[in-house]
Protein backbone atom coordinates (compact mmCIF):
# COMPACT_ATOMS: atom_id res chain seq x y z
CA UNK A 1 0.00 0.00 0.00
CA UNK A 2 1.10 3.67 -0.95
CA UNK A 3 1.78 6.14 1.71
CA UNK A 4 -0.62 9.25 0.93
CA UNK A 5 1.45 12.71 1.57
CA UNK A 6 -0.21 15.32 3.75
CA UNK A 7 0.51 18.54 3.88
CA UNK A 8 -1.07 21.82 5.77
CA UNK A 9 0.36 25.06 5.28
CA UNK A 10 -0.41 28.39 4.92
CA UNK A 11 2.01 28.54 1.98
CA UNK A 12 0.36 28.46 -1.64
CA UNK A 13 1.34 25.26 -3.45
CA UNK A 14 2.02 24.53 -7.39
CA UNK A 15 0.29 21.70 -8.89
CA UNK A 16 2.89 21.61 -11.69
CA UNK A 17 5.72 20.85 -9.08
CA UNK A 18 3.49 18.44 -7.22
CA UNK A 19 2.80 15.94 -9.97
CA UNK A 20 6.00 16.79 -11.04
CA UNK A 21 7.23 15.39 -7.60
CA UNK A 22 4.85 12.57 -7.38
CA UNK A 23 5.46 11.46 -11.00
CA UNK A 24 9.41 11.69 -11.29
CA UNK A 25 11.61 8.93 -11.85
CA UNK A 26 8.38 6.08 -12.61
CA UNK A 27 6.99 4.89 -15.58
CA UNK A 28 4.06 2.55 -14.05
CA UNK A 29 1.18 5.60 -13.52
CA UNK A 30 -1.12 6.12 -16.05
CA UNK A 31 -3.28 8.11 -15.08
CA UNK A 32 -3.00 11.40 -12.60
CA UNK A 33 -6.30 13.61 -11.33
CA UNK A 34 -6.60 16.57 -9.61
CA UNK A 35 -8.42 18.34 -8.01
CA UNK A 36 -7.91 22.41 -7.06
CA UNK A 37 -10.09 23.99 -4.99
CA UNK A 38 -9.99 27.80 -5.42
CA UNK A 39 -11.64 30.70 -3.75
CA UNK A 40 -14.36 32.72 -5.60
CA UNK A 41 -15.10 36.26 -4.98
CA UNK A 42 -18.96 35.25 -4.48
CA UNK A 43 -19.70 38.34 -7.48
CA UNK A 44 -17.08 40.95 -6.00
CA UNK A 45 -18.73 41.03 -2.85
CA UNK A 46 -15.47 38.87 -0.55
CA UNK A 47 -12.45 40.22 -0.14
CA UNK A 48 -11.21 37.11 1.16
CA UNK A 49 -11.59 33.80 3.28
CA UNK A 50 -9.97 33.09 7.03
CA UNK A 51 -9.43 29.51 7.27
CA UNK A 52 -9.14 28.28 11.08
CA UNK A 53 -7.97 24.47 11.69
CA UNK A 54 -7.40 22.47 14.39
CA UNK A 55 -3.35 22.06 14.46
CA UNK A 56 -2.78 18.34 15.14
CA UNK A 57 -6.58 16.66 13.91
CA UNK A 58 -6.17 17.85 10.58
CA UNK A 59 -3.20 16.19 9.51
CA UNK A 60 -4.59 13.29 11.35
CA UNK A 61 -8.30 12.95 9.98
CA UNK A 62 -7.06 13.91 6.59
CA UNK A 63 -4.04 11.01 6.57
CA UNK A 64 -7.20 8.74 7.79
CA UNK A 65 -9.21 9.66 5.00
CA UNK A 66 -6.37 9.03 2.47
CA UNK A 67 -5.82 6.38 3.83
CA UNK A 68 -9.48 4.95 3.52
CA UNK A 69 -8.82 6.07 0.02
CA UNK A 70 -5.47 4.22 -0.60
CA UNK A 71 -7.63 1.20 1.08
CA UNK A 72 -10.55 1.34 -1.93
CA UNK A 73 -8.66 2.09 -4.75
CA UNK A 74 -5.36 0.56 -6.64
CA UNK A 75 -3.61 3.76 -6.15
CA UNK A 76 -0.03 3.99 -6.99
CA UNK A 77 0.11 7.42 -5.45
CA UNK A 78 -1.85 10.14 -3.33
CA UNK A 79 -1.47 13.99 -2.31
CA UNK A 80 -3.47 16.53 -0.65
CA UNK A 81 -2.68 19.66 0.63
CA UNK A 82 -4.95 21.98 2.63
CA UNK A 83 -4.12 25.67 3.23
CA UNK A 84 -5.18 27.63 6.45
CA UNK A 85 -4.39 31.65 6.82
CA UNK A 86 -6.05 34.46 5.21
CA UNK A 87 -6.78 33.09 1.30
CA UNK A 88 -7.92 36.04 -1.51
CA UNK A 89 -10.19 35.65 -4.70
CA UNK A 90 -8.44 33.70 -7.31
CA UNK A 91 -5.94 31.42 -4.54
CA UNK A 92 -5.62 28.46 -4.05
CA UNK A 93 -7.33 26.89 -1.00
CA UNK A 94 -7.02 22.58 -1.59
CA UNK A 95 -4.91 19.97 -3.39
CA UNK A 96 -5.58 16.62 -4.39
CA UNK A 97 -3.98 14.51 -6.61
CA UNK A 98 -4.66 10.99 -7.00
CA UNK A 99 -2.61 8.63 -9.31
CA UNK A 100 -3.52 5.06 -10.75
CA UNK A 101 -2.43 2.67 -13.54
CA UNK A 102 -5.90 3.37 -15.09
CA UNK A 103 -8.35 6.19 -14.60
CA UNK A 104 -11.66 5.21 -12.86
CA UNK A 105 -9.98 4.73 -9.68
CA UNK A 106 -8.14 7.89 -10.16
CA UNK A 107 -11.35 9.81 -10.39
CA UNK A 108 -13.00 8.15 -7.87
CA UNK A 109 -10.43 8.03 -5.37
CA UNK A 110 -10.12 12.33 -5.66
CA UNK A 111 -13.58 12.67 -6.20
CA UNK A 112 -13.96 10.83 -2.44
CA UNK A 113 -11.18 12.89 -0.92
CA UNK A 114 -12.82 15.97 -1.42
CA UNK A 115 -16.08 14.97 -0.14
CA UNK A 116 -14.86 13.65 2.53
CA UNK A 117 -12.20 16.66 3.73
CA UNK A 118 -15.23 18.46 2.88
CA UNK A 119 -17.35 16.79 6.07
CA UNK A 120 -14.46 15.79 8.03
CA UNK A 121 -11.41 17.74 7.92
CA UNK A 122 -11.46 20.36 10.99
CA UNK A 123 -11.69 23.48 8.83
CA UNK A 124 -13.70 26.37 8.74
CA UNK A 125 -13.76 29.51 6.82
CA UNK A 126 -14.99 33.09 7.41
CA UNK A 127 -15.81 35.51 5.33
CA UNK A 128 -14.39 39.19 5.19
CA UNK A 129 -16.24 40.79 3.00
CA UNK A 130 -14.74 43.48 0.15
CA UNK A 131 -17.43 46.43 1.68
CA UNK A 132 -14.45 46.45 4.57
CA UNK A 133 -17.39 44.16 7.01
CA UNK A 134 -16.51 40.95 8.72
CA UNK A 135 -18.59 38.51 7.65
CA UNK A 136 -20.07 35.13 8.90
CA UNK A 137 -18.37 32.13 9.35
CA UNK A 138 -19.50 29.85 6.15
CA UNK A 139 -22.13 27.22 7.02
CA UNK A 140 -21.86 23.58 6.49
CA UNK A 141 -24.33 22.64 3.24
CA UNK A 142 -26.49 19.38 3.37
CA UNK A 143 -25.14 19.22 -0.04
CA UNK A 144 -21.60 17.86 1.02
CA UNK A 145 -22.90 15.42 3.64
CA UNK A 146 -25.33 13.88 1.15
CA UNK A 147 -21.61 13.50 -1.49
CA UNK A 148 -19.71 12.08 1.28
CA UNK A 149 -22.91 9.84 2.21
CA UNK A 150 -22.60 8.34 -1.54
CA UNK A 151 -19.69 6.44 -0.56
CA UNK A 152 -21.29 4.43 2.27
CA UNK A 153 -22.48 1.80 -0.49
CA UNK A 154 -19.92 2.33 -3.04
CA UNK A 155 -18.06 -0.99 -3.13
CA UNK B 1 -11.33 15.40 57.21
CA UNK B 2 -14.32 13.34 56.44
CA UNK B 3 -15.65 15.57 53.57
CA UNK B 4 -12.30 16.38 52.55
CA UNK B 5 -11.82 12.19 51.96
CA UNK B 6 -15.34 11.94 49.91
CA UNK B 7 -14.74 15.21 47.89
CA UNK B 8 -11.13 13.02 46.90
CA UNK B 9 -13.04 10.10 46.10
CA UNK B 10 -15.82 11.98 43.96
CA UNK B 11 -12.35 12.92 41.76
CA UNK B 12 -11.54 14.87 39.41
CA UNK B 13 -9.06 15.32 36.71
CA UNK B 14 -7.26 17.72 34.34
CA UNK B 15 -8.15 17.73 30.64
CA UNK B 16 -7.60 20.45 27.85
CA UNK B 17 -11.08 21.40 26.06
CA UNK B 18 -10.33 23.31 22.98
CA UNK B 19 -12.97 25.51 20.95
CA UNK B 20 -12.49 26.59 17.44
CA UNK B 21 -14.59 28.96 15.21
CA UNK B 22 -17.96 29.99 16.67
CA UNK B 23 -17.64 27.35 19.39
CA UNK B 24 -14.40 29.30 20.14
CA UNK B 25 -15.68 32.98 19.65
CA UNK B 26 -19.24 32.40 21.89
CA UNK B 27 -16.66 30.67 25.31
CA UNK B 28 -14.88 33.51 24.81
CA UNK B 29 -11.54 31.04 24.97
CA UNK B 30 -9.52 28.88 22.32
CA UNK B 31 -8.32 26.52 25.06
CA UNK B 32 -7.93 26.10 28.76
CA UNK B 33 -7.14 23.25 31.22
CA UNK B 34 -10.30 22.28 33.36
CA UNK B 35 -10.55 19.93 36.69
CA UNK B 36 -13.83 18.14 35.05
CA UNK B 37 -15.27 15.38 37.91
CA UNK B 38 -14.03 12.15 36.92
CA UNK B 39 -18.04 10.90 36.90
CA UNK B 40 -18.67 12.55 33.69
CA UNK B 41 -18.48 9.41 31.42
CA UNK B 42 -19.35 10.74 27.94
CA UNK B 43 -18.90 13.93 25.75
CA UNK B 44 -23.02 14.71 26.31
CA UNK B 45 -22.17 14.89 30.00
CA UNK B 46 -19.26 17.19 29.73
CA UNK B 47 -21.32 19.16 26.94
CA UNK B 48 -23.82 19.71 30.61
CA UNK B 49 -21.38 20.62 32.77
CA UNK B 50 -19.82 23.05 30.93
CA UNK B 51 -23.12 24.89 30.14
CA UNK B 52 -23.33 25.17 33.49
CA UNK B 53 -20.20 27.13 33.87
CA UNK B 54 -21.56 30.47 31.84
CA UNK B 55 -23.29 32.37 29.39
CA UNK B 56 -20.29 32.19 26.85
CA UNK B 57 -20.51 28.38 27.49
CA UNK B 58 -24.36 28.50 27.40
CA UNK B 59 -24.44 30.02 23.93
CA UNK B 60 -21.94 27.89 22.14
CA UNK B 61 -24.09 24.80 23.14
CA UNK B 62 -27.52 26.43 22.88
CA UNK B 63 -27.91 23.79 19.84
CA UNK B 64 -26.58 20.70 21.36
CA UNK B 65 -26.89 18.95 18.06
CA UNK B 66 -24.98 21.38 16.18
CA UNK B 67 -21.90 21.80 17.58
CA UNK B 68 -19.27 18.47 16.83
CA UNK B 69 -16.71 17.01 19.20
CA UNK B 70 -13.24 15.25 18.75
CA UNK B 71 -11.89 12.95 21.49
CA UNK B 72 -7.63 13.17 21.31
CA UNK B 73 -8.25 14.07 17.62
CA UNK B 74 -10.55 12.08 16.65
CA UNK B 75 -14.46 12.55 15.53
CA UNK B 76 -16.60 11.34 18.37
CA UNK B 77 -20.22 11.38 18.82
CA UNK B 78 -22.18 12.96 21.88
CA UNK B 79 -22.91 9.34 23.73
CA UNK B 80 -18.81 8.83 23.25
CA UNK B 81 -17.07 8.05 26.52
CA UNK B 82 -14.61 10.15 27.79
CA UNK B 83 -12.43 7.43 29.46
CA UNK B 84 -8.74 9.11 29.68
CA UNK B 85 -8.95 11.28 27.30
CA UNK B 86 -6.50 14.21 27.58
CA UNK B 87 -7.74 16.56 25.44
CA UNK B 88 -11.31 17.38 24.22
CA UNK B 89 -12.60 19.89 20.99
CA UNK B 90 -15.54 21.62 20.42
CA UNK B 91 -16.20 22.72 16.94
CA UNK B 92 -19.06 23.89 14.13
CA UNK B 93 -19.79 21.65 11.31
CA UNK B 94 -16.69 21.60 9.13
CA UNK B 95 -16.44 23.79 6.16
CA UNK B 96 -12.72 23.16 4.61
CA UNK B 97 -11.73 22.18 1.27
Amino acid sequence: MISPLVRIQREDFSLQDEIGALSAGRADIGAIVSFTGLCRDEAGTLAALELEHYPGMAEAEIARVAAEAASRWPLLGLVAIHRYGLIKPGEQIVLVLAASAHRRAAFEAADFMMDYLKTRAPFWKRERRADGTLGGWVEAKADDDDAAKRWEQAP
Amino acid sequence: MSTATATAAAGTRPVRIVYFAWVRERVGLPEETLDIPTDLATIADLVRWLKARGEGYEAAFADEKIVRAALDHVHAKPNARLGNTREIAFFPPMTGG
